[in-house]
């Protein structure tokens, strides 16, 4: 075989063949490495990093300013029912307050919701002569029950002419304040967008440049890709969720009233319920711009139904068990309830199942249809 | 001797209408320690039949055997034997050019240093270096290092050198011979002739999904290219000459027309261009350029398809 040509192959510069290594050296595990390689192309990313992290918490701030309790400005007392007026002439020379009387026509839902966020602090309903005043706060909110004192250290001053009497009640049974409403809210965004966008646009993007093709064309076991997808958003969303609640807490004196444990546990299966759905949209999508429509298609329904702006109960009674059977919508669901009214999560069978099925079998679907190519 | 590979009557077809027969059997017995060529026009069945030979696609009927196992029975056992540069992978643009490499050497239960798969490919400078930043010819090096990092026995390698500048080629056919010089399989494929002829030991030239011809570069030039090639162009306005004017001139063997170029396959060039001249003068006929080589994998294979290799031909 020795032939001009063979020649050519064996040029000065070519160094001799060396002996086979074979030996173990010091890699870490595929799936870390897969984990890390989730981490660094996140984090290598800035603006990545600012939608995942800065935008919802600018949302908070810009919604939570927004529905403010002014501390300023004057405490707002709004004043219901046939006695208002006279109630109305004790309470208007007091500089604190800013009193305001609704008309007739203004329905309890009406000044219950506005007592909720945090439009007003204190409803005084003023029933026929005889009977005592309502003084309705908010409960646990401190403008609340500065109003309260004020008017009653008023309604004091007034006895010797006025023999009215009055009682204090709360309104509690819902959320207080509307930024308290919110967070879990956005919290539930927060998981919904990073399962969609971050797992589906990561494994999109991965196809595209042919690098799932490479990887299943190494010994890579498909496993623990997909398990690295997992567990990388994970890492993000529960910094994510950290993030959201702790400058809830600092800024808006947000608080969880049921058990961190459990919030986290519907966090945790909430989550994986997004990112179970955000694989499965990818399976089989080829270009990004098909992958924005998918997920468009998915979170503007969510957005509506889902209650992260308003509640959802707003819906007509037919549509309500629907509703309950959209993950999204138990997750936010679940935690509202762990947060606001301070629920176990034994109390949330079906919310949680409902996730948990839509979880498994979203993922399931997924490994079975997914596509390396 | 010992097989690297072996298929046999190996075929692919897409449904659709009409179904669309990418490889129409094809038998292949590759060696190991050698480097096989498969060759062929843009769409001949190339990556096809690569990607059935890597486990990639699934063949629609026939067998293929990897160091004796098939891949049917034994994807786990054959897998990590091989390394796999596909056709333009776009790597993560964020990660360095050494964590790419570690990724892929985590898949490997043994295998070589990340740092040594980058000496090999003369990339240990651009270790820290982001994807990103890398040029075609770098980017391609850094997709045979991800290959090689496993210390495969077979080496795949599709169009390695597709769109680079000559520098960059040169520069991937000698890690090519690196890794062939230490003993392993290589199996490639191109529509460089000239690649072909300067790495393969053996070739297969494909077309329309069959094997056309099989041997080493020499033997398909001896038996297929011809001793020498003459080619000319006739000056604008003059008519055209026929084939069987052409097989006239002496020392001729055969002739080859392609638009305004023609070819003809002689045994003793001097002579024919000789002749070839007087044909011209006597007809009135005058040639504008005319030039004459030793036969290449080209000439071989246009005789054999009856059409360049790429309409872009000869770099």
């Amino acid at each position: 075989m020795n032939t001009p040509i063979r020649d050519l192959k064996s040029p000065a510069n070519v160094t001799p063949p060396s002996p086979t290594r074979r030996k173990k050296i010091n890699v870490l595990s595929p799936l870390l490495e897969l984990v890390l390689v989730r981490i660094r192309v996140f984090i290598r990313k800035p603006q990545a990093v600012f939608w995942t992290y800065g935008f919802p918490l600018l949302m908070l701030l810009a919604l939570g300013f927004a529905f403010r309790e002014g501390s300023e400005t004057k405490l707002e007392v709004e004043l219901i029912g046939a006695q208002r007026d006279t109630v109305a002439a004790i309470l208007q020379a007091v500089p604190e307050l800013n009193v305001a009387t609704l008309s007739d026509e203004s329905t309890d839902s009406d000044w219950k919701r506005r007592l909720q966020s945090g439009k007003t602090r204190l409803v005084v309903r003023c029933n026929e002569t005889g009977e005592p005043l309502q003084l309705w706060g908010s409960l646990g909110r401190a403008e609340s029950q500065l109003a309260t004192a004020i008017v009653e250290r008023e309604l004091w001053k007034a006895k010797p002419t006025n023999e009215t009497s009055w009682e204090v009640l709360k309104l509690s049974d819902e959320g207080d304040r509307y930024i308290d409403f919110l967070v879990p809210g956005i919290m539930a965004l927060n998981l919904l967008s990073g399962g969609l966008w971050g797992t589906g646009f990561m494994v999109v993007d991965m196809r595209i440049r042919g690098l799932l093709k490479r990887l299943i064309a190494a010994p890579m076991r498909r496993r623990d890709f997909l398990l690295s997808l997992l567990i990388g958003r994970f890492l993000f969303s529960i910094l994510e969720q950290l993030a959201i609640l702790v400058f809830a807490y600092f800024v808006f004196g947000v608080v969880c009233r049921g058990s961190m444990l459990h919030l986290w546990i519907v966090i945790v299966i909430g989550g994986s319920s997004m990112i179970a759905l955000g694989l499965l949209i990818a399976t089989r999508v080829k270009t990004m711009e098909a992958m924005s429509g998918w997920i468009n298609l998915l979170m503007i329904p969510m957005w509506i139904a889902g209650g992260v702006f308003f509640s959802a109960d707003r819906f007509p009674d037919s549509m309500q068990l629907i509703l309950k059977l959209i993950p999204f919508v138990a997750m936010t669901d679940s935690l509202r309830a762990i947060m606001l009214d301070g629920q176990s999560i034994s109390a949330l069978g079906f919310p949680i199942l409902v996730m948990s099925v839509w979880g498994v079998c979203c993922f399931a679907i997924a490994i079975k249809i997914f596509r390396w190519r | 001797m010992n097989l690297a590979l072996c298929a046999r009557s190996l075929t692919k077809s897409y449904k659709g209408k009409p179904v669309v027969h990418a490889v129409r059997g094809i038998d292949l017995d590759i060696r190991s320690g050698e480097c096989f060529g498969l060759l062929g026009p843009n769409g001949a069945g190339k990556t096809t039949t690569l990607e059935m030979l890597e486990g990639l696609t699934e063949p629609t009927d026939g067998s293929i055997e990897v160091f004796s196992q098939s891949w049917k029975t034994h994807a786990n056992q054959i897998r990590p034997m091989l390394g796999i540069t596909l056709q333009e992978t776009r790597f993560m643009d964020d990660l360095s050019v050494l964590e790419t490499v570690r990724l892929f050497r985590s898949f490997y239960a043994t295998g070589i240093e990340p740092q040594e798969a980058l000496e090999t490919v003369s990339l240990q400078e651009k270790c820290n270096a982001k994807v990103e930043q890398l040029s075609g010819g770098q980017l391609q090096r850094l997709a045979i290092a991800t290959a090689i990092v496993g210390d495969p026995k077979l080496l795949f390698l599709d169009e390695p050198t597709t769109g680079l500048d000559p520098q960059s080629r040169r520069e991937l056919w000698d890690v090519v011979r690196k890794f062939r010089a230490m003993g392993k399989t290589i199996v490639l494929t191109t529509h460089y002739m000239d690649e072909a002829e300067q790495l393969c030991d053996r070739i297969a030239i494909i077309d329309y999904g069959k094997i056309i011809a099989l041997g080493t570069p020499k033997d398909l030039i001896d038996k297929h290219g011809g001793q020498q090639i003459i080619e000319f162009v006739l000056a604008s306005g003059n008519t055209p000459l026929d084939e069987s004017a052409l097989l006239e001139v002496a020392s001729v063997q055969q002739v080859h027309i392609d638009a305004e170029r023609y070819r003809l396959w002689v045994v003793e060039p001097i002579k024919a261009i000789q002749s070839l001249l007087r044909v011209c003068e006597n007809s009135k006929r005058e040639i504008a350029e005319v030039s004459s080589h030793r036969a290449t994998l080209e000439d071989a294979f246009i005789n054999l398809t009856g059409r360049q290799l790429r309409e872009d031909s000869q770099s």
